[in-house]
């Protein structure tokens, strides 16, 4: 559809000047000229062609659904609000904050450390990604929740935990989806350190700032432009994850819908009623996610660039360091651009 | 002005750097006095912004010392050695050097005063009220304190510029290097930020310019330098190094830029046609 949304009409221009059905270009002063007369769009009718057979499709599929299926939607709306589902629901939504505070603070370590110049802490945050990246979170809770099996007591040199005590469903959970989610953040966060121009960090060395500082007042603030938006991604995707753990039995919504539906056999019922509560949970994280992105982009982007042609802005000068740098030979840079090219670190399907 | 009776500000011995293969700086030895205004001059590629940027540290040598108040950057003086001084002791060497870039480096995240106030606040830990009356103060002096709240995006080239020399002259620092301070301008910005350091070294501030712009070399600073190829080919008074060179290259380069029509920046490669080509 997108690909071939009807263009805006093409301002005429000079070269409209020579008419198409003279089969030769005509003396300028012969006949009207293109500008003066009317345009005619072209018709899209195989668009229109298109959506009428979707459509009528889709129609047929939902009455068939909606006549023979035996979904009682009574049901649906009764549970929707039951006790057991909101307690489920909270259970979703601290694993969901808990695992996503965890997993930024694991990503931000990781990402620290991949970029260090100690190989051994690149090594160990590459070997961290590289496990826990590449083994499906379902047999990380499943391992998580099971190590009391292969492991009876963790030593912690000053302490000593009983496994089959200490590893409850939701710690299981926790540790699970925190774990996973760090390694996808450190590929965020590192991503968004690497987009920040070199430039910045030596203004603040020359400054005199230390590294920390450095990464806490001016690298840190100026990534999160470019990893905000993979974020709200990640904090979707982890939304949903935390329905793995109801094979752990982690007490989430998705363990109390089914547990409910198995009891009086209104498993279809109970799913619907988790997934509309999975749907308003996304939909508030989007949403929330659009409105921080808002505010990230104010200060940089610039509310009101009208003054940025003499220096270009920030992508001007971003674009700058790619170009020749005497004078007379750089363009003006688009005053009007609206973001910068940055990486763009996106989890995988799965 | 030039305060000779003191050691010199910075005084560089010997510098040596290599970037694999390529030597970009054989043996550059050259002493700033306080109050000093030196330009250095030399075609692209002749180890010019390197050698300014091993001043600081922010590239490390890889033979030679620098003096900087007369302590070796980068290092600490004990019975005959020079121990390497771990990164948070080179950061508090580095507060007494300020730096101005080509490409601004604003901070673009926070206002004009913001990144004034950015060193004297994280980094000589002064108080909040105090540092903002000092920056304020500095925007005033680059002629921008109506500008104190606009973020860089919202200002022009000349005016981050500016903003940049406001940045490194509130943290007091003992010398300012400007690395090509113009070179990222537009031609009719480029005499505000020129006005500005002007300015500052009618105030007496120790600078160390890279520049392009021969006017200024010979009209402001008391020194000029011009490397070519990793060397300083000659230095001296600015009438006598730009007016009555004496070395070949000099003359070349001097007679290139003077011909230009693009003016002084016009001179590295093919950037002054204007389409001419046959």
């Amino acid at each position: 559809m997108s690909d071939h949304s009807p263009r805006p009409g093409r301002p005429p221009t000079a070269a409209d000047g020579q008419h198409p059905a003279a089969g030769a270009p005509l003396p300028a002063d012969s006949g009207p000229h293109a500008d003066a007369l009317p345009i005619v769009p072209l018709r899209h009718y195989g668009q229109w062609v298109a959506a009428a057979v979707v459509i009528l499709l889709l129609a047929r599929f939902v009455w068939q659904v909606a006549t023979e299926s035996q979904v009682r939607w009574d049901v649906v709306g009764s549970r929707l609000f039951a006790g057991a589902i909101l307690q489920g629901l909270w259970i979703t939504v601290v694993l969901t904050v808990v695992s996503m505070v965890l997993g930024i603070i694991g990503g931000v370590l990781l990402a620290v450390m991949r970029i260090s110049r100690n190989p051994v802490l690149v090594a160990i945050a590459s070997a961290f990604v590289w496990l826990f990246r590449g083994t499906p979170i379902l047999v990380q809770i499943l391992i998580w929740f099971n190590l009391a099996l292969f492991l009876p007591t963790i030593d912690l040199v000053f302490v000593r935990i009983d496994t089959t005590q200490a590893i409850t469903p939701m710690l299981a959970a926790v540790l699970g989806l925190a774990l996973n989610e760090s390694a996808y953040m450190s590929e965020i966060v590192r991503g968004g350190i690497i987009s920040v121009d070199a430039g910045q960090r030596e203004a603040a060395e020359a400054l005199g700032m230390t590294e920390g500082r450095i990464l806490r007042r001016v690298v840190l603030p100026q990534a999160l432009r470019s990893i905000v938006p993979p974020m709200g991604n990640e904090l979707v995707t982890l939304l949903k994850e935390t329905s793995l753990v109801s094979v752990i039995g982690a007490g989430d919504l998705l363990t109390k819908a089914q547990a409910i539906g198995s009891v009086d056999f209104t498993r279809m019922e109970m799913f619907l009623v988790a997934s509309i509560w999975y749907l308003v949970l996304t939909t508030f994280t989007t949403l929330m996610q659009a409105i921080l992105e808002r505010r990230l982009g104010r200060s940089v982007s610039g509310v009101s660039p009208g003054e940025s042609a003499g220096g270009g802005g920030w992508l001007g000068r971003l674009l700058r360091g790619w170009l020749p740098t005497t004078r007379t030979s750089t363009p003006e840079a688009p005053a009007t651009a609206t973001s910068a090219a940055s990486p763009t670190i996106t989890r995988e399907q799965r | 002005m030039i305060r000779a009776s003191e050691p010199p500000v910075i005084d560089a011995r010997h510098v040596r750097k290599s970037f694999g293969d390529l030597e970009v700086l054989k043996d550059i030895s050259l002493a700033v006095r306080g109050g000093e205004v030196v330009s250095i001059l030399g075609p692209s590629g002749s180890g010019k912004s390197t050698f300014l940027r091993c001043l600081n540290h922010l590239e490390i040598p890889d033979a030679g010392t620098i003096l900087v108040n007369g302590s070796p950057m980068g290092y600490r003086q004990h019975v005959g050695r020079l121990y390497e001084l771990p990164p948070r002791e080179v950061a508090r060497q580095r507060r007494s050097i300020g730096m101005v870039f080509q490409r601004f480096n604003l901070f673009p995240h926070r206002t004009a005063l913001e990144n004034v106030m950015e060193g004297p606040v994280q980094v000589l830990g002064r108080a909040r009220r105090e540092a903002r009356e000092k920056a304020m103060a500095e925007l005033d002096r680059v002629g921008l304190a109506d500008k104190a709240d606009a973020f860089p995006s919202q200002l022009s080239g000349g005016q981050q510029q500016r903003v940049a020399i406001a940045r490194a002259l509130a943290m007091n620092p003992s010398a300012i290097l400007f690395d090509e301070p113009t070179s990222a301008l537009d031609p009719e910005l480029v005499d505000s930020v020129l006005a500005v350091m002007r300015q500052v070294a009618d105030a007496g501030m120790t600078m160390v310019v890279v520049t392009h712009e021969i006017a200024f070399a010979r009209d402001v600073c008391d020194r000029v330098v011009f490397m070519d190829q990793g060397i300083i080919v000659e230095e001296g008074a600015p009438e006598q190094v730009i007016e009555h060179p004496s070395h070949e290259r000099t003359q070349r380069f001097l007679a290139r830029i003077h011909t230009a029509p693009g003016g002084p920046a016009a001179t590295d490669g093919p950037a002054a046609t204007d389409g001419a080509q046959p």
